[in-house]
């Protein structure tokens, strides 16, 4: 839990430890707390030396696959005489996520170490933070830690006095959720329409300019310099027993029908009940929980006896038939519709598609319309199977998963709550419960 | 491409081996399956935006665009299973769902690759119950226009602009839904090369201007021909209606053009239907121009030529064959053969290699110089008192008019009445280049052949079959009964020539000896 709140007993504070400090995020403050030792420990380092390491940690992409890292940062070939670019996605643009966010107000400096971290160990002199263009304080303390980590050498030309260069720019994008795609952020940082493109070639063959690129979440990046100061062995000790596949902290940004919002810090594997009830406080008062949607808007919703049984981590939340993705989990209670609220996010995705497939394109602002007109009590018993046919046509068929993230919830949806629509589709109840805050 | 490796793969159960690198979609072409598209384009950078020509690869997890995915070896893949057809019907269902299903008001009607697609394997009824999207029809200058209701954001346009033409003027504005092609602010599809994208158009989206409401596509008569509008001789489809030139396209030939053509050469087609032409031969008379049968007036011509030197003034858009003749006429009686240059400004396309409208505007200059014209802007200059003169479908200048009164005899060969000719002793009415057969030689010496797209008026005869008589009236021996036969002995008398005819020409053409490599992308 971060400012003004103090974290909860049960949280695992690692990234979110210093969330709320004002002077963490000065060069200074941060540098009292621990900050660039492991960036000056790297600097002196093989590259394949800090690969390893991040490998025996397990660290898995934050940003919503689940990627390991360390094998990603392998993909890339050293000395093969191109430039390398790292990129971080401080795009955060999912819905329902904001852990991001708050490692960039309060820990900056965290995201940089990390960033020259990883950089050095992909072969890169340059790292780029593509932030998202709504995130104007974020940007704004990143930019005043970058420029202070530059002036102070740290990073540069010459960073840490190791003679290496380390250069780390931060960009502004202008608020399309298609650029936290990796390959979509890469046409925007050079100047281009934000569209996803095919793959293959993959980033770390052909990515930004053209050049072998890797694309890490913050999160992730923010994660790298308590691995190199600790070790991988420290990292790897915070999973479940039973499933080493899920290592470290992970922070999630809780929200909607939940006593306590906001972000939490816990160790993989930890239980989704004792999580809900405990930690975030459970439903308001006078309500009990419904679904649940995990990991952002764009992973399957699941009914909340899914999610008390679950654990939280990469497979613990597949075995419950969604996934981890983001970690930005939208808890619904007994007073929403869960009709209103898929047509809503099918809204945002409609609006959010680049428009360069068909069945994203038209899918998804289609499959907006029915939902839509379901709400409004116009709707028909073909077009639950219409929906069904359009999710199959719109998964798996395109360029990038944002039409498969549009598709997910309705799917889910429809199946785990079919009685919410059949009663509008037969007008025999009407859902006029208010939604109230706590 | 000697030099990689090939790669076997089964498509549609049969066997396939194409160099390592190449594409399923072309892949399956070379064995004869067409795997339905609208985005990719051979002539254009890859895509993959419309993800028609999805195909089930066997131990693929998911559907792969064939346009976008390399062949692998062993791989076996599926174009028309289950899985695959369903995908494209879905494909195509969601292009509809706003499509405004005005075929019967749409140019494209007939030639319409969602026509055909959807006649193929689309949904016979559409589950589509809401209002559709609707913009209104934009202008987008030079000869095109958007309907944008039609458009299915293929982006052919978008990447023709940007990466053939290097003339960045159309983008994917807005997103989702509303997306539709705009144009970048202040330009206008004003490029020389810009008409192309229409033919590029799979849709009826973009419409030339010139060619709007003028025919059904189904109307129209289609030949094999080549563009007379400059130097180049960029292959071409000649569409007729009703025996009328409506529209010019380009015909693909990788050795020429690729796939395109300019906007000068492809509006450049009004002259061919001119209502003013020459129908019937005449000889000047003491009541002026008296029209005769062809015996009299060949006979005639004969008779005002014969014991004189000649001297040819012959258009550079003449055939090889035509200009054979004169060259043969000129020679035998100690003449020679001249032709006025006609220029203009180069207008090259960026993007493929040796392709431009070029300043000679002429379409068989270079034939003519390998056949012994020489051209200049003064091709009279050379005329003596006495000369007698043909004109061969050749303009006069005033200088011209001037020069031709030291001519004895002026002996006109042509397909209009060229205005400010001073007299014709005996006018003999040819076809234009669409009425006859022949060959032209572009500015790289690349023989190619036209056809015949549409019937002479009149008594005009074929250009080469009315100078093959004149000559056999003037004491040559040429018998010829099919410009084939011209062009045979034109091959066996010019070394340039030599081994070419037109039965090895074909339709792509092939160069004539030392002859540079032509248009590659």
């Amino acid at each position: 839990m971060g400012f003004p709140f103090k974290p909860h007993p049960r949280e695992s504070t690692v990234l979110s430890k210093h969330f709320g400090e004002a002077e963490a995020r000065t060069l200074d403050g941060w540098k009292v707390r621990g900050g660039y030792r492991a960036l000056e420990q790297a600097l002196g380092m093989d590259p394949v030396a800090i690969q390893n390491i991040v490998k025996e940690s397990g660290l898995r992409g934050r940003g919503g696959a689940g990627f390991p890292t360390g094998l990603k940062w392998s993909f890339m070939k050293l000395g093969d005489g191109k430039p390398h670019y790292l990129c971080c996605n401080a795009d955060e643009s999912e819905p329902g996520t904001f852990k991001d966010r708050e490692i960039m107000r309060w820990t900056p400096h965290a995201l940089i170490e990390g960033c020259a971290i990883a950089a050095h160990a992909i072969g890169a002199e340059t790292a780029y933070i593509y932030i998202r263009g709504e995130f104007t304080e974020p940007l704004e303390v990143m930019e005043r830690a970058v420029a202070e980590a530059r002036n102070a050498g740290v990073i540069g030309p010459n960073a840490m006095g190791s003679g290496k260069r380390v250069d780390v720019w931060v960009h502004k994008g202008a608020g399309a959720y298609i650029c936290g795609e990796e390959t979509a952020l890469m046409n925007s940082l050079e100047g281009k329409r934000g569209n996803p493109r095919i793959k293959p070639p993959f980033p770390a063959a052909a990515g930004l300019f053209g050049m072998p690129t890797t694309i890490n979440n913050v999160e992730t990046l923010a994660a790298v310099p308590h691995i190199l100061v600790n070790g991988g062995a420290w990292y790897k000790n915070m999973a479940r027993a039973d499933n080493p596949k899920s290592t470290g902290t992970k922070l999630w940004s809780v929200c909607g029908n939940v006593s306590r919002p906001g972000n939490y810090e816990v160790q993989m594997g930890f239980p989704f009940r004792e999580f809900l009830y405990d930690l975030c406080g459970g439903p308001p008062r006078g309500r009990t929980f419904k679904a649940v949607i995990p990991g952002g808007s764009s992973v399957p919703i699941i009914t909340i006896a899914e999610a008390e049984a679950a654990f939280m981590d990469y497979e613990g939340m597949v075995a419950v038939g969604t996934m981890l993705g983001s970690a930005g989990c939208i808890v619904m209670d007994d007073a929403q519709s869960i009709p209103r609220q898929v047509a809503r996010l099918a809204r945002f995705y409609a609006h959010e598609s680049c428009a360069q497939c068909t069945q994203c394109r038209e899918g998804t602002a289609w499959t907006t319309k029915i939902l839509e007109r379901i709400v409004a009590g116009d709707g028909t018993a073909e077009d639950l199977d219409t929906l069904l046919d359009l999710a199959d046509n719109m998964t798996g068929k395109t360029i990038c998963v944002l039409s498969d993230s549009c598709a997910a919830p309705v799917v889910s949806g429809l199946q785990k709550f079919p009685d919410e629509f059949k009663a509008l589709i037969t007008r025999k109840t009407v859902h006029t419960v208010p939604a109230i805050v706590a | 491409m000697a030099d990689t490796p090939l790669v076997n793969l089964t498509i549609e159960g049969r066997p396939v081996s194409v160099p390592a690198g190449t594409s399923i979609l072309e892949a399956a072409k070379t064995v004869g399956v067409l795997i339905p598209h609208y985005c990719y384009h051979p002539g254009l950078p890859v895509a993959g935006v419309c993800r028609m020509c999805l195909v089930d690869v066997e131990k693929a997890p998911k559907l792969a665009p064939a346009c976008a995915t390399a062949v692998a070896e062993g791989q076996v893949v599926h174009v028309h299973d289950e899985k695959a057809r369903e995908a494209r019907k879905g494909v195509l269902e969601m292009l509809l769902i706003n499509h405004p299903l005005d075929c019967p008001i749409c140019d494209q009607a007939g030639e319409c690759e969602l026509q055909d697609y959807t006649y193929q394997e689309g949904r016979a009824d559409s589950r589509y119950r809401e209002p559709k999207r609707f913009n209104p029809v934009e202008d987008f200058g030079g000869d095109v226009m958007y309907v944008p209701n039609r458009c299915i954001l293929c982006t052919r346009c978008v990447r023709f602009m940007e990466d053939v033409a290097h003339d960045a003027v159309l983008n994917v504005s807005e997103r989702g839904d509303r997306a539709l092609i705009g144009k970048f602010e202040g330009k206008d599809l004003t490029h020389a090369w810009a008409g192309n994208v229409v033919d590029l158009c799979p849709v009826g989206a973009l419409l030339s201007k010139d060619f709007l409401n003028k025919a059904r596509s189904w109307e129209l008569d289609r030949t094999a021909s080549v563009c007379t509008g400059c130097s180049q001789g960029c292959n071409i489809i000649v569409e007729t209606r009703d025996n009328t030139v409506v529209r010019l396209r380009p015909r693909s030939n990788a050795a020429v053009n690729e796939f395109f053509m300019c906007d000068h050469g492809r509006l450049n087609y009004r002259w061919m239907n001119r209502g003013d032409r020459l129908e019937s031969p005449s000889i000047l008379g003491a009541a002026g121009q008296q029209v005769v049968d062809w015996d009299v007036a060949l006979a005639g011509a004969a008779r005002v030529l014969k014991g004189k030197r000649i001297l040819v003034l012959a258009s550079s858009n003449l055939s090889n064959e035509a200009m054979f003749v004169l060259s043969r006429i000129a020679k035998a009686s100690g003449g020679a053969g001249a032709s006025r240059m006609v220029t203009g400004v180069e207008a090259p396309l960026p993007g493929v290699e040796d392709l431009a409208l070029r300043a000679d505007r002429t379409a068989n200059g270079r034939g003519a110089e390998l056949l012994g014209f020489t051209r200049s802007d003064a091709p009279l200059s050379g005329l003596a008192q006495g000369d007698a003169v043909i004109v061969a479908d050749h303009d006069i200048t005033p200088d011209d008019a001037a020069l031709l009164a030291k001519a004895s005899a002026v002996v006109l060969v042509s397909t209009v009445m060229p205005a400010g000719l001073p007299r014709a002793d005996v006018v003999l009415p040819i076809c234009n280049y669409l009425e006859e057969e022949g060959t032209l030689t572009n500015l790289r010496g690349h023989v190619q052949r036209f056809l015949q797209a549409r019937a002479a008026p009149g008594m005009a005869r074929p250009s080469w079959f009315v100078l093959a008589d004149l000559a056999n009236a003037l004491g040559e021996r040429m018998d010829v009964l099919t410009a084939g036969q011209v062009f045979a002995l034109l091959a066996s008398s010019h070394p340039d020539f030599a081994g070419l005819s037109h039965e090895a020409l074909g339709l792509r053409g092939r160069p004539v000896a030392g002859a540079t490599a032509g248009a590659t992308s």
